[in-house]
């Protein structure tokens, strides 16, 4: 047992010895702005550094010890590492606690992981643990649905969280707009923020200029960004994977910077501002109406309050993602819907079955497009400002992300996966600018533990057998 | 003798230098299994390619006989599947894995129901039509997946099945498309011989039965011999012999330039064994 014991040690030692000499110039010095007149100084972060190396020595032994087998002393070392993360102990930064927790977190984690490993082998290796997931998601997304619907009247519902909640089903009515084109279709677009712009500057152009109201705008944007699909559809009609990937990338840009210096019309980089927003049935939602118009308040004689506009715009965007939802869940069920998976799945042999994979793919894309349309008109509608700002590449990747690491194809998925990409990041506000670091390990953890996406099942869009005599064959 | 389905005239396949196919004429008949053997790098596939589209003949005629004459050669791929109703499966399995069997049988059956459901317009409304349309897709399929012995397994993943379920699955797929043509490339690769005689009980079936031409790449020569009313040899790209099966096997030209082996490893040009060897097995 001793000398196993040093070994481990004496790797632990190495590990830390690294991560010294490594971190003494990246985290050991800081360079600090002394005045003009000397330039730059730099000052010492020895504390930073020997916390470094200890979190360091400490999880290498955790590892030896966990790849040894001893699961309680692993556990027992993690839960010490997190107390001790989060004990009022001085450091010098915040950023040091939540790294000797997150350290001990991963030990604690490392050492339960067999157990884990196991249970979730068995939930998912098995016939009736398929049919657990099945139901599962079935139930997850209908309680998901109750909580949404009744969010607002519950007191959670200050104006942030109502932010938030807008914000997170704009994006999973963005993620099942697109997770038609990559999840059932199989195309891997990175420009899907382009038909987003399209919509958002259809309603923001035609509102501001042509007095055209949001329920007229909206399904003129949505044909419009349909239009926009099949433009972006025909040129890469004949590309796959990497090559379709970096063209619909560029036709994003495109359409970006068409937007940003085509400035007589989109009035470039300053944006559109004062746009109006969505009215219902006509009354609009603020304490004064305009001439010839009815406020909300008045309409319904309730006394004015500032957030039921927000809790409007809440319900607007809710009913805009359950129609696309309900859209797609339909298409799914018809020929053309099990023509896009078909086209995921092997092109070559659709074609040999007489399908058109032109037409095929243009739908795809089209009906993809026209729900990013749909869902830019509503972001021009509660912004009440656009520029090419809100349309950079990175709404494209975090959209993307939302559908892969939700499981591609799933519907519950996309859910989740929006929560967690959106939500987190923005509860994790207070980690300042760490909070990109937390979003990258979760999406790190969420491809290790589940490669396949949160919800990696996929249910047939028909059975020949019911459900019940499913789970024993 | 029945009158032609398909009349392959003077096929040439050429990639830049290489003559894939050379000036390859033959006629294949409503039902009746037209065998095209060979040794490895024949021709055979490319062939296949040329007559479903996936290739453009350098020079040459497809003729296919249906409601009307349809020269393949001018057609693009999905339209030889949807208009002329050629059929083929793969030589490596080519279903849509992550799909239920039934799934993939229903996928056969697109053009149909596409125009059931008024192009998805009706089918979104979810008017009365659309449900019978798919009921009866579901009915042709069903009516497949007893005849292949799959019934059971319809809503599995196709991926998830045994190789040989999966060999069947992909004739039955091509069936459930009703080809007048159907073009089988190597379907008993892989096979172990009591699903080989299966194979060949299925390929009668669907000859006798649904009265389908059916053309057949096909090196296990227990098939070949056993089930084809007529076997074109191909070598080099160019055709060396055509005739009933019993004269093939006694064709000298046959027998200098390729003899069926059941050992696929063992070079073409030097197994030098009696077709009636591989005959013998079934």
């Amino acid at each position: 047992m001793a000398p196993r014991a040093i070994a481990m040690l004496k790797d632990a030692a190495l590990t830390a010895l690294v991560t010294a000499a490594l971190g003494i110039f990246i985290v050991g010095f800081r360079t600090i702005d002394v005045g003009s007149r000397t330039g730059l100084s730099f000052d010492y972060e020895l504390t930073d550094l020997a916390v470094a190396v200890i979190v360091v020595f400490l999880g290498r032994l955790g590892l030896s010890l966990a790849a040894a087998g001893l699961r309680w002393p692993v556990i027992a070392l993690g839960v010490v590492m997190v107390a001790a993360g989060v004990s009022p102990m001085k450091l010098p930064s915040g950023f040091l606690h939540w790294f000797v927790a997150l350290g001990g977190a991963l030990l604690v984690l490392r050492g339960i992981w067999p157990w884990a490993d196991r249970a979730v082998a068995v939930a998912s290796h098995t016939s009736g643990g398929r049919l657990v997931q099945e139901i599962g998601a079935k139930w997850l997304g209908w309680a998901l649905l109750a909580v949404a619907v009744v969010l607002p009247f519950t007191p959670l519902a200050d104006q942030k969280t109502m932010d938030l909640g807008v914000l997170i089903l704009t994006y999973v009515m963005l993620g099942w707009g697109l997770n038609i084109v990559v999840g059932l279709a199989g195309l891997l677009d990175l420009g899907y923020v382009a038909f987003y712009a399209v919509g958002a500057y259809a309603y923001a152009l035609l509102s501001t200029q042509h007095g055209l109201g949001f329920w007229a705008v909206l399904p003129l944007a949505g044909m419009l960004a349909a239009t926009f699909g099949i433009l972006l559809g025909f040129p890469v009609l004949r590309l796959r994977g990497d090559y379709l990937a970096i063209v619909t990338l560029g036709f994003g840009e495109i359409i970006r910077l068409v937007i940003l210096n085509w400035v007589d019309f989109t009035n470039g980089p300053a944006g559109i501002g004062s746009i109006p927003g969505p009215t219902l049935f006509g009354a609009v939602f603020a304490e004064t109406a305009p001439a010839g118009r009815q406020t909300v308040a008045e309409m319904l004689g309730i006394p004015f309050n500032s957030n039921h506009r927000l809790i409007f715009l809440y319900y607007v965007i809710l009913v805009l993602a359950l129609i696309t939802n309900l859209f797609t869940q339909r298409m799914r069920r018809l020929p053309v819907g099990r023509a896009w998976e078909a086209l995921r799945e092997d092109e070559t042999a659709c074609k040999a079955l007489g399908i058109n994979p032109t037409n095929t793919k243009l739908t795809a894309f089209a009906v993809g497009a026209m729900f990013a349309g749909f869902a830019g008109s509503f972001f021009a509608a509660k912004q009440r400002f656009i520029s090419p700002e809100s349309f950079t590449f990175i709404e494209s990747a975090i959209i993307l992300a939302i559908v892969v690491l939700g499981g591609m194809g799933s519907q519950v998925g996309v859910v989740l996966a929006a929560v967690l990409l959106i939500g987190l990041p923005e509860w994790f506000r207070e980690l300042g600018n760490y909070r990109m670091l937390a979003f990258g390990l979760a999406m790190v953890l969420i491809m290790v533990f589940r490669p396949r996406g949160l919800i990696g099942h996929r249910e047939p869009s028909i059975r020949l057998h019911p459900v019940a005599s499913a789970g024993s064959g | 003798m029945a009158a032609p389905l398909i009349e392959v005239e003077h096929l040439t396949m050429r990639f830049g230098g290489l003559v894939a196919v050379d000036d390859v004429s033959f006629i294949g008949r409503p039902r009746e299994i037209t065998a095209i053997i060979g040794p490895n790098g024949a021709g055979k596939t490319t062939v296949f390619n040329c007559i479903t589209g996936f290739y453009r003949p350098t020079v040459g005629r497809l003729l296919l006989h249906g409601d009307r004459d349809y020269l393949l050669e001018r057609m693009l791929g999905h339209e030889i599947g949807q208009r002329a109703r050629v059929a083929r499966t793969f030589q490596n399995i080519r279903l849509f894995p992550a799909m239920s069997v039934l799934e993939n049988l229903l996928i056969a059956q697109h053009n149909k129901l596409m125009r059931a459901s008024g192009y998805s317009i009706f089918g979104l409304l979810g008017l009365a039509g659309y449900k019978t349309a798919e009921n009866a897709a579901v009915e042709l399929a069903s009516h497949w997946l007893k005849r292949i012995g799959l019934l059971a397994d319809a809503d599995r993943p196709a991926g998830e099945l045994p190789y040989g379920a999966q060999r069947r699955l992909e004739i039955a797929r091509a069936m459930c498309t009703e080809p007048r043509l159907l073009c089988l490339d190597e379907p008993a690769a892989g096979l172990n011989p009591r699903e080989s005689a299966e194979l060949n009980q299925l390929l009668v079936s669907i000859r006798d039965q649904d009265g389908v031409g059916v053309l057949l790449i096909e090196h296990d020569m227990s098939v070949v011999m056993n089930i084809s009313n007529h076997v074109v040899v191909l070598d080099y790209g160019r055709k060396i012999a055509e005739g009933p099966p019993a004269d093939i096997q006694r064709d000298p030209a046959v027998i200098r330039a390729y003899l069926g082996t059941d050992d696929s490893d063992s070079s073409p040009h030097q197994g030098q064994r009696s077709l009636n060897e591989g005959d013998g097995r079934a």
